[in-house]
């Protein structure tokens, strides 16, 4: 130790902080967990739901029939669909099977039967196209003239959706879990106790929690939105500085959530679960992967004060539509209402043996 | 206050949890320079009361001055001026031995160098393993180095050399008597009763939570009358004669217990033909025999009728 002579390195914040960095680099599976896996997951949801060509339609047509051929002419010249010609049972079945969205089926009068799903929306799109294919073919001709523009908007994609959700859940599960596993852990070892019996300054030993959490956060959002603005382009609009705000907060709150979990567990199975509890619903409802909204209107009021929904709005909005503090303020109330609450009651409720 | 004051002083001491009575009414003084050993078996109630001498746990009701300080006034003082080392703890496995005692060393305003803590308990060559690499034994000497980083008045060891291997014990020992040669005080507890012989100079025997005996453990086996004990079974009597056996030659007592007999004899050499004598007279035929030289345990058996191990 060439360094153990300076004051600082002495100063028992700096060795208890220390102690945090040393246990959470020297556990592979952690750096792993925060690190690395949100990366993968980035990359993984960001290949998996990439804007590609729209995939051709499957339409089958009743090849038996009489007139088909000119049906499977004209459908043919439509490049968003993909014919096939089959015997009627055939065709039937893969339409039961949701292997072709539509079945044409030519009659001997002269009229065309669609035989389609109207319940799914595939089913109803493609009897549009096929529709207007079908009549076009048959003499039919515009009225209107059309003109078309197609965009490919930054910032609408999935990519640019999930990637503010999976960056409010990383802050949630380094949170809650750096905390919680630590201090139970310390706690089942009566490492705590043998602290207390020192001179040590309680406030000083969770305040080395709050300051490796801070430090570690820089690392773990720089990585992850560096990691997606430069493979997938995915946008920050809103100010640096808020977004650091909003990070910043969010995660003092989710640190004294896991405090709050760790104040009285005794065994790590203990406090898993716990934490497990209160994650996986925000996992489900806070509108990581999908949006919330989507959630029934008699269960909103609960998911809007679930801290998770209030991150991942608030951290959208900085990224995505780039708005001011202002406009914020929900959910940073919402976000600092959980600390103020969190934290206090953590402190009263918290063993030290 | 009667001088010389005492490193710690302890009167009737009362902690119970639930309905278990772990600690009823005892007494204790450690003078300064002392080292004091509370011996007892588990759950005789030693690990609360050194709990409470340490300000770890309150006590229900009795006195406890520390140094001359008390716990609930004096607590910042006092945490400087002390060193533990608990029961069962066990230090981060992904720390080195040199981190965590200079962790520890960083808590106190004065103290010695981590280094020389680190030579102090013979760890040089571990200074740069993890915590988790260690054997017991060095694992023990780290908890001692992380008790004495603050250079304590007093010391407290709570079962210091439980689960270790003899060799191992006897280092963590000479560790301990070289911090007591320095002048210090200790308050140790065991259930080993070589233990308490080799480092204690005085020996308070606890047993449900009370001090049943006290004095040096000099003072303590002569307390028995009796220089040695010889146990013996018979295998082909149901019973011998208790009364003669107590009145044959050179024997302070007789007991029997679980099939066994054990006379307390003052001159071993005249008692051994009177016993074989009085067997052969009785028709007893001997299956076991062993003596020993009284130690602390024998005191502890005397006091309670049980063994401080139960194995």
């Amino acid at each position: 130790m060439t360094n153990s002579g300076h004051g600082w390195y002495r100063h028992p914040l700096v060795q208890l902080t220390l102690v945090r960095y040393r246990e959470f680099f020297r556990e592979p599976e952690a750096v792993f967990w925060v690190f690395i896996f949100p990366i993968l997951l980035t990359a993984g949801l960001g290949i998996a739901f990439r804007r590609t060509a729209p995939e051709r339609t499957v339409v089958a047509v009743v090849s038996s029939a009489p007139g088909s051929e000119r049906i499977l002419q004209a459908l043919g010249q439509d490049s968003s669909l993909k014919v096939e010609a089959l015997g009627d049972s055939a065709a039937v079945d893969s339409l039961r099977s949701g292997r072709v969205a539509l079945v044409v089926r030519p009659m001997a009068s002269g009229e065309v039967e669609y035989e389609y799903d109207a319940e799914r929306p595939e089913g109803r799109s493609t009897r549009l196209i096929v529709d207007a294919a079908v009549q076009r073919a048959g003499g039919q001709r515009e009225v209107v003239q059309v003109r078309e523009r197609k965009i490919s908007e930054r910032g609408s994609r999935y990519v640019d959706f999930v990637v503010p959700g999976l960056l409010g859940m990383n802050l949630m599960g380094s949170g809650i879990w750096g905390l919680g596993f630590a201090i139970v852990d310390a706690r089942r070892k009566r490492l705590l106790k043998r602290l207390v019996a020192t001179p040590m300054s309680r406030a000083q030993y969770l305040a080395s929690f709050v300051l490796s959490r801070m430090t570690l956060l820089i690392i773990e959002v720089v990585l992850l939105l560096g990691f997606a603005m430069v493979a997938f382009g995915v946008p920050v609009r809103g100010s640096p500085l808020l977004l650091v705000v909003v990070c910043v907060l969010s995660s003092l709150a989710f640190t004294a959530i896991g405090l709050l979990i760790a104040s009285r567990a005794k065994t790590v199975e203990g406090v898993s679960g716990l934490m497990n509890l209160v994650m996986l619903p925000m996992w489900i409802f806070s509108g990581v992967f999908f949006s919330a909204s989507r959630f029934p209107d008699a269960i909103q009021p609960l998911i809007q004060i679930l801290p998770l929904t209030a991150v991942v709005d608030a951290l959208r909005a900085t990224m995505l539509q780039g708005v001011g503090p202002s406009r914020l303020l929900p959910e940073l109330a919402v976000i600092g209402g959980w600390l103020a609450v969190s934290f206090p009651l953590s402190l009263r409720l918290f063993r030290w043996r | 206050m009667a001088p010389p004051p005492s490193a710690l002083f302890v009167r009737n001491l009362r902690k119970a949890y639930d309905d278990v009575i772990a600690v009823d009414g005892l007494d204790l003084e450690v003078l300064p320079g002392e080292c004091f050993g509370l011996l007892g078996p588990n759950g005789a109630g030693k690990t609360t009361t050194i709990e409470i001498c340490e300000g770890l746990t309150p006590p229900d009701a009795g006195e406890v001055v520390v140094l001359g300080r008390r716990w609930g006034r004096d607590d910042i003082q006092l945490r400087e001026l002390l060193g533990i080392s608990l029961q069962e703890t066990q230090f981060s496995e992904k720390l080195t031995v040199s981190e965590t005692i200079q962790l520890f060393r960083s808590f106190y305003r004065s103290g010695p160098e981590p280094e020389a803590v680190i030579e102090m308990v013979q760890l040089q060559e571990k200074a740069g393993a993890r915590v988790g690499q260690l054997s017991g034994g060095q694992k023990q000497r780290l908890a001692l180095a992380c008790a004495l980083v603050g250079d304590p008045q007093l010391l407290f060891l709570d079962e210091p050399t439980t689960g270790l291997d003899p060799q191992s014990r006897r280092q963590l020992w000479d560790l301990i008597e070289r911090f007591r040669s320095g002048g210090r005080s200790i308050l140790l507890t065991t259930h080993y009763m070589e233990e308490a012989e080799h480092l204690c100079d005085r020996v308070a025997i606890v047993d449900h939570g009370r001090v049943i005996a006290l004095g040096t453990p000099r003072e303590l086996v002569a307390s028995l009358r009796a220089e040695h004990v010889l146990e013996f079974a018979v295998s082909n009597t149901e019973q011998v004669d208790e009364t003669a056996l107590a009145a044959l030659e050179g024997v302070c007592s007789a007991s029997r217990r679980d099939g066994s007999y054990r006379l307390q004899v003052e001159e071993l050499h005249l008692t051994m033909p009177a016993l074989v004598a009085e067997l052969r007279r009785q028709g007893a035929q001997l299956s076991e025999l062993r003596t020993h030289s009284a130690s602390l345990e024998d005191v502890f058996v005397t006091l309670t009728g049980r063994h401080l191990r139960d194995e």
